[in-house]
């Protein structure tokens, strides 16, 4: 067994050499939710964990060009808390809420949860609907990532060698415009997602849908954006004939697989199911009724 | 054998220094180490909340945090809850009310629940069963769990 090292850096350049520079499998500290358990049950042996929370500024919720910059040590817990921001993004909120018990949210981070890379993660889908852009440091400079192209596969992530993910930009967003998730599981709480769905949409003053973003969870092996679902709701009023087609787009796209949580077939059927819940739920919030 | 590390940390207001390797939970720490045993480890996972404790003020699974990571923070356990011989109204109506069977679960669920009253002195029964919900009792008593919560935070508003 090789040795385990700690390193708490208190600078994004030192964290940097730090990964970079290390000679085996290093794993990031920032809640530690996933890192942890994956370290207590063997299935990953790191050389180097490297705690990021030391690090000044990662730990803070801005304003930011009508949006929020959300660094990456953010907690759960501490993005509930946030009045503006659970005003502004609900559909983020009602994600973040569904990871594991408030013990968890207490240390997980919505960085965390894109880079664990699970199909199932349930603030990813919200995440990728709200056009939210990661904001990643490495040996190289510094990119702007959207969200979606994080996670590639199951555990799998796109960023090289001594990148790490600094926080996350979350746009302003127009008056008439709301966002939602849901998903399905066998229990309220503590439990992972067979299927969610993300809804993100935007009315003009007319009550039509000049924009929407959906995206669905843990029926594929990423969280799919699904463009034939944002097309059934745009141009329309969002009305039952459109939620219907744009239902059926969504279990259209699904490629699930069958275990122990859920058969393709459930899956595909409860996608179409939640697609409408939640395209009801945004749509009331985007007409602020909800 | 990892490298040892030397962590200061404050455990119910008492300083506190211990060596650690990085692999040991802040759960292993406060049994093996401070001898601090009211903690319990259930399911080691973050599961199931045996092990909750306070961690600079905010609710976590201590086998979820690595010891290393307690350097310079404000931990509290259920060693600290009682002052004295008086205990918390929460630690008495679970006495009165018979909220514990075998008792594994309590400390963490007593932990988990001041928190709860900390920041929302007077919960719904519905608000109490979710902020309890990262909390598994093995005998399956909730309803009594629930019920001494429930008395206790009528009783500390009262006070």
């Amino acid at each position: 067994m090789s040795e385990l090292r700690y390193e708490a850096p208190d600078s994004l350049a030192s964290a940097i050499k730090l990964l970079a520079a290390a000679g085996g499998p290093a794993r990031i500290l920032a809640g530690g939710t996933d890192v942890i358990v994956q370290m207590e049950m063997d299935m990953i042996e790191p050389e180097l964990l490297l705690d990021i929370k030391h690090i000044p500024g990662l730990r803070e919720i801005k304003a930011e060009k009508g949006g929020f910059r959300i660094g990456a040590t953010v907690s759960g817990m501490e993005m509930m808390e946030h009045a503006a921001l659970c005003a502004t993004w609900p559909g983020l909120i009602d994600g973040v809420k569904l990871i594991g018990s408030i013990q968890v949210k207490g240390r997980a981070t919505m960085a965390g949860n894109l880079c664990n890379a699970s199909p199932g993660a349930d603030s990813v889908p919200p995440l990728v609907t709200a056009g939210a852009m990661a904001h990643v440091v490495g040996p190289n400079g510094a990119r702007d990532v959207p969200v979606e192209q994080i996670p590639i596969g199951p555990g799998k992530t796109s960023l090289a060698k001594g990148e790490i993910i600094e926080s996350f930009f979350l746009p302003a967003r127009p008056r008439n415009a709301g966002d939602a998730y849901l998903r399905f599981t066998p229990r309220t709480e503590m439990d992972i997602a067979v299927v969610g769905v993300a809804v993100n949409l935007t009315l003009d003053g007319a009550g039509v849908c000049t924009a929407a973003r959906v995206a669905i969870g843990a029926v594929a092996p990423t969280v799919l954006i699904v463009k034939e679902c944002a097309d059934a709701l745009i141009g329309t009023k969002v009305d039952a004939a459109a939620i219907d087609k744009m239902a059926a787009a969504a279990a259209a796209a699904c490629r699930p697989i069958d275990d122990k949580r859920g058969t393709k077939e459930f899956r595909i059927k409860m996608a179409r199911v939640l697609a409408k819940r939640v395209a009801q739920k945004a749509l009331e919030r985007a007409r602020h009724v909800a | 054998m990892s490298k040892k590390y030397h962590v200061t940390t404050s455990v119910n207001g008492d300083e506190y220094d211990f060596l650690c390797e990085p692999q040991q939970s802040l759960l292993d720490v406060l049994r093996d180490n401070l001898m601090l045993t009211g903690t319990k480890e259930g399911c080691a996972t973050g599961d199931c909340g045996a092990c909750s404790v306070m961690l600079d003020g905010r609710l976590v699974c201590s086998c979820l945090v690595i010891g290393v990571e307690a350097g310079g923070k404000k931990i509290e356990t259920i060693e600290g809850m009682a002052k004295g011989d008086t205990l918390h109204p929460l630690q008495q109506k679970f006495l009165e009310l018979n909220g514990l069977q075998c008792g594994i679960c309590t400390p963490g669920i007593l932990v988990a629940a001041r928190a709860l009253l900390e920041k929302n002195p007077d919960p719904s029964e519905m608000e109490v069963r979710y902020w309890l919900a990262g909390n598994l009792c093995r005998c399956t008593g909730y309803d009594k769990v629930i019920r001494a919560v429930m008395a206790a935070a009528t009783e500390m508003r009262g006070a």
